[in-house]
C-alpha cells in the first residue's frame, strides 16, 4: 500500500487564508454569528463573465482548486473528488424563489444547473478538462471526510496520480434565516460571541473551500502525510474514547504520540461535551481550536485539514489556535490527530504526519 | 476476476411496484408505471408524465410507523422502505454489526418538504421541524437511525449517476478490506424543483419516453429507491449465505464537455465502460445485455449509443440491450441501483426486460433495442448511468454459478 502525501493547498475562508502566514495577524470575530469568506481577487482565477453566473461556492471551490493544483505544480489530477454538506445553496435558493412567488412560471434553467450537488466538481473538470474519476460527497458533517478518505483509497491503491480532493460549502442568506430560527446558529442578542469560553445552543455559522492535492510521491512541497480517515454516523459519549483508541490502535499509535489535537469545538452547549470527553485522553498534546476564526460548516474539517498540514510544515503553531496561547510542549509536531462531529452525528478522526 | 464483489441481497421501491415481487412482475408482463402526476400540486401536472409511487406521503408515514409529528422527507421514506427490504432479502441483522456501512445516493434530499415550507417556515413554527431535513446527509440518517445501523456512512450526489457511484464506493470498500458489508444504492422522492428543472431544459416528454427511437422527445421523471447489499467473500460464507450476483467492474469518467450535456460522441460514457471492462477483466464480446442509461432524451442517447458502437467497432457487434426507464421513468439518484436490481432480475431468471414504447430505429445509427421480453441465459451485464456535471458511471454484474 502506497503512502499518501499533501501537496499541494489552496484555502478560502473567513481568513485571508490565500496569503502565506495569514494566522500571524488573523481577523478576530467577536460581533458576528455568520462569517462570511474574505473574497479572492476571483478575476484572478475565472472570467469576468462567469465571475458574474457563479455562485461564491462555485467561485470558491475553482480558486482554492486552481491553488492546489497550482501549489503542487501538476497539471491536470488523476481525479477529482469534492465533498459538501448543503450543496449550492445559492442557486438552489434562486430557483427556489422563482418557483414559489412565480407559481411555476418564467422559470430559466441557469440556477437549475447551478443548483445541483456536483456543480463544482463538474466545473473544476470542464476547466481542467480532466476526464478522469469525478465523485461528490454530501452527508452533512462527513461530506469532505468521505472525499478524503477516497482520495486517500485512489493514493493507496494506485489507481491514479495527483488526486484533487475538497470541501465546499456557501452561505445562502434565506437558509442562513432558517438555521437562527431553529438554534443551529447561535441568535443575534448573544453577542460578543466567545465559543471557547461562552457556551449557548448552535455554532457560528461560516462558509469556505479548501482543496488539496494527495500522491504517492513525496516532493519538496509535502505539507504532511495523511495516515487514516475514520467516520461513524452515531456515538455516544461513552464509545468515544474506544472510537479513539482503536483507530489509534489500527495505524499503530496510542493516544501519548499524539502531538497536537484539533477540536471542532463551535461553542454549542449541547454537543460540545464530546470535545470535553476527548481532550483529557490527550494530557501531552498541544489542543487547538480553529471555528472562532473561521466559523463552522458542514465542511468545516477542509479547514482544519489544511491548518493542520501547514502546522507539520512549518513545526510553528499559531497562538491564535492555541487554547493556553503557548505551546505546552517543545518537541517536534510529529502525529496531528483532528476531531470533529456535527450536532452530535458524523463523528471523524483526520491522522497528519509530518514528512 | 480478483475486484468481484459478492452481492447478497436487495430492496426496491418504484412507481412500478412496492418490493421486488411486484417489480418483477410489473417487468415480465410489461406494465409501466407512467401516468399523471397525482400526489403533487404543480403546474406541470397536464404536461407531463411521471413515474409515481401510487402512495401519499401518509400511506408510506404509516407502513413505517413513523409519529405524526416527523420531521421526514419522501426521499427518507421510500429510500427506508427499499433498505429494509434489502436487510430482509440479505437475511443480515445490521444492528450491533461495527462492520457494516451504509452508501447512500440521492440528488434531492428534503427538497420535498424545503419547496412546501421555505418561506412559510418564518411565520409557521409547527413546521420548522422540516427544516433540517434538507440536507442531503440528514436523508441518509433517517434511513440509518430507523434501521439501526451504526458505522461508515456516506452519502454520493452526482446527478443522475449517483447510485452507480455509491455500488462502485461499497465494491471499492469490500475489495480494499474496509468493510465487510455494506449497504449502497439511491433514493430520490419527485419534487416540483426537479420537474420544473428538467421543465426549464426543455428535456422532458409530454407523452411515454421512448428511448432509442427516432422521435423520442425526451424523458418522464420518476421516484423510487433500491439497494444492495453488498458482501465480501469471508462474510457470507461464514454465514452460509450464497451471492445472487457479482459486481465484477466499475467505473467512474467525466465527459469535461458541458455542465448538462454529453458530448456527441460520448467519451465519458466510452471511457467508463472501457474502465470497467479494464477492472472487470472482461471485453465487451462478454457482454451479453446492456442496460443502458436511456433516458430518451435526443443528447444521452445519440451520445451513448456513438459511445456503445465505439466500443464495439461495429454496431452488428452490439449486444442486446435496452433500456428500462419507460417503465419506472428517470429516477436520478436511484435510477442506477433500481436498474442494477432490473439486471440482477435479468440474471436471475435469464430474461431481458423490453424497451418499451420503441417503435423506429435512430437514422444516425443501426442499433434495435429489444422490444418484447426475451428469455435467454444472460451471464454478464454492462449497466450505464450518466449525469449532470459529465459524471459517467459504468457498472458490470455477473451471475453467480
Amino acid at each position: 500500500m502506497e503512502n499518501c502525501y499533501i501537496n499541494g493547498i489552496g484555502c478560502i475562508s473567513a481568513q485571508r487564508s490565500f496569503e502565506k502566514d495569514f494566522l500571524i495577524e488573523p481577523i478576530l470575530y467577536s460581533e458576528e454569528n455568520i462569517l462570511k469568506v474574505v473574497k479572492p481577487n476571483y478575476k484572478d482565477f475565472i472570467s469576468p463573465a462567469a465571475v458574474r453566473r457563479m455562485s461564491s461556492g462555485v467561485k470558491n471551490g475553482i480558486v482554492a482548486s486552481t491553488m492546489a493544483i497550482k501549489d503542487a505544480d501538476v497539471q491536470t489530477p488523476g481525479a477529482i473528488i469534492t465533498g459538501t454538506g448543503m450543496g449550492c445553496m445559492q442557486d438552489s435558493e434562486k430557483f427556489l424563489d422563482n418557483l414559489i412567488h412565480h407559481d411555476e412560471e418564467y422559470l430559466t434553467p441557469t440556477s437549475f444547473i447551478q443548483s445541483t450537488h456536483n456543480t463544482v466538481g463538474g466545473q473544476v473538470a470542464l476547466g481542467l478538462k480532466c476526464k478522469a474519476y469525478n465523485f461528490t460527497y454530501v452527508n452533512t458533517g462527513v461530506s469532505f471526510e468521505s472525499a478524503l478518505l477516497d482520495g486517500l483509497m485512489q493514493v493507496e491503491n494506485q489507481d491514479g496520480r495527483n488526486i484533487l480532493v475538497g470541501g465546499i460549502d456557501e452561505l445562502a442568506d434565506h437558509t442562513s434565516k432558517l438555521y437562527k430560527l431553529i438554534d443551529h446558529t447561535k441568535s443575534d442578542d448573544e453577542a460578543p460571541y466567545d465559543i471557547i469560553n461562552k457556551r449557548t445552543k448552535g455554532s457560528i455559522s461560516g462558509e469556505g473551500a479548501a482543496f488539496f492535492v494527495l500522491d504517492n510521491e513525496k516532493t519538496a512541497n509535502s505539507y504532511s502525510k495523511l495516515v487514516d480517515v475514520k467516520f461513524i454516523n452515531n456515538l455516544e459519549i461513552s464509545g468515544l474514547e474506544k472510537f479513539v483508541n482503536d483507530f489509534l490502535a489500527s495505524n499503530e499509535l496510542s493516544t501519548s504520540d499524539i502531538d497536537a489535537l484539533l477540536l471542532g469545538n463551535n461553542g454549542d452547549i449541547d454537543f460540545d461535551i464530546y470535545y470535553d470527553e476527548m481532550e483529557p485522553l490527550f494530557s501531552g498534546a498541544d489542543v487547538l481550536y480553529y471555528k472562532h476564526l473561521f466559523g463552522d460548516f458542514m465542511t468545516s474539517s477542509s479547514i482544519a485539514v489544511s491548518l493542520a498540514s501547514d502546522i507539520l510544515k512549518s513545526q510553528f503553531i499559531p497562538g491564535a489556535l492555541l487554547k493556553n496561547k503557548v505551546p505546552q510542549q517543545n518537541n517536534d509536531i510529529k502525529n496531528l490527530l483532528i476531531y470533529n462531529q456535527y450536532r452530535g452525528k458524523d463523528h471523524s478522526l483526520i491522522l497528519l504526519k509530518n514528512v | 476476476m480478483s475486484n468481484r464483489v459478492a452481492i447478497t441481497g436487495m430492496g426496491i421501491i418504484s412507481s412500478i411496484g412496492m418490493d421486488l415481487e411486484e417489480n418483477l412482475n410489473s417487468l415480465k408482463n410489461s406494465r409501466h408505471g407512467i401516468s399523471k402526476i397525482e400526489h403533487i400540486d404543480t403546474k406541470l401536472k397536464d404536461k407531463i408524465l411521471v413515474g409515481e409511487i401510487k402512495k401519499t406521503n401518509a400511506e408510506l408515514e404509516s407502513i413505517l410507523k413513523l409519529p405524526q409529528k416527523n420531521s421526514w422527507s419522501r426521499t427518507s421514506m421510500i429510500g427506508t422502505i427499499a433498505a429494509l427490504e434489502a436487510i430482509n432479502n440479505a437475511g443480515i441483522d445490521v444492528k450491533d454489526d461495527a462492520d457494516i456501512g451504509f452508501i447512500n445516493a440521492t440528488t434531492v434530499g428534503g427538497m420535498d418538504m424545503t419547496e412546501r415550507y421555505f418561506y412559510d417556515f418564518i411565520d409557521d413554527p409547527e413546521n420548522r421541524r422540516y427544516i433540517q431535513s434538507h440536507d442531503a446527509g440528514n436523508n441518509t440518517h433517517n434511513i440509518c437511525d430507523y434501521i439501526g445501523l451504526n458505522g461508515f456512512v456516506t452519502t454520493i450526489s452526482t446527478a443522475c449517476s449517483s447510485a452507480a457511484n455509491a455500488i462502485m464506493l461499497g465494491a471499492r470498500m469490500i475489495s480494499s478490506g474496509r468493510l465487510d458489508k455494506v449497504i449502497v444504492g439511491g433514493t430520490d422522492a419527485l419534487s416540483k424543483f426537479t420537474m420544473n428543472g428538467f421543465n426549464t431544459l426543455m428535456i422532458l416528454s409530454d407523452t411515454y419516453n421512448t428511448p432509442f427511437d427516432e422521435n423520442r422527445k425526451g424523458l418522464n421523471l420518476g421516484e423510487g429507491a433500491a439497494y444492495l447489499v453488498l458482501e465480501s467473500e469471508r462474510s457470507y460464507k461464514k454465514r452460509n449465505k450464497n451471492p445472487i450476483a457479482y459486481v465484477a467492474g466499475y467505473a467512474n469518467a467525466n465527459d469535461a464537455f458541458h455542465q448538462t450535456a454529453s458530448s456527441e460522441n460520448g467519451e465519458g460514457a466510452f471511457l467508463a465502460m472501457k474502465k470497467a471492462f479494464e477492472v472487470a477483466e472482461l471485453s465487451p464480446k462478454d457482454i451479453d445485455y446492456i442496460n443502458v442509461h436511456g433516458t430518451a432524451t435526443p443528447n444521452n442517447d445519440l451520445s451513448e449509443g456513438r459511445a456503445i458502437i465505439n466500443l464495439y467497432n461495429d454496431s452488428n457487434d452490439v449486444p442486446e440491450f435496452s433500456s428500462t426507464k419507460p417503465f419506472t421513468g428517470h429516477t436520478l439518484a436511484a435510477a442506477a441501483s433500481i436498474e442494477a436490481v432490473f439486471s440482477i432480475f435479468a440474471l436471475r431468471e435469464g430474461l431481458i426486460f423490453p424497451n418499451l414504447n420503441f417503435k423506429e430505429k435512430m437514422k444516425e445509427f443501426d442499433l434495435t433495442p429489444v422490444t418484447k421480453l426475451a428469455h435467454k441465459e444472460v451471464n454478464t451485464i454492462v449497466s450505464n448511468s450518466f449525469g449532470f456535471g459529465g459524471n459517467c458511471s459504468s457498472l458490470i454484474f455477473t451471475k453467480s454459478h
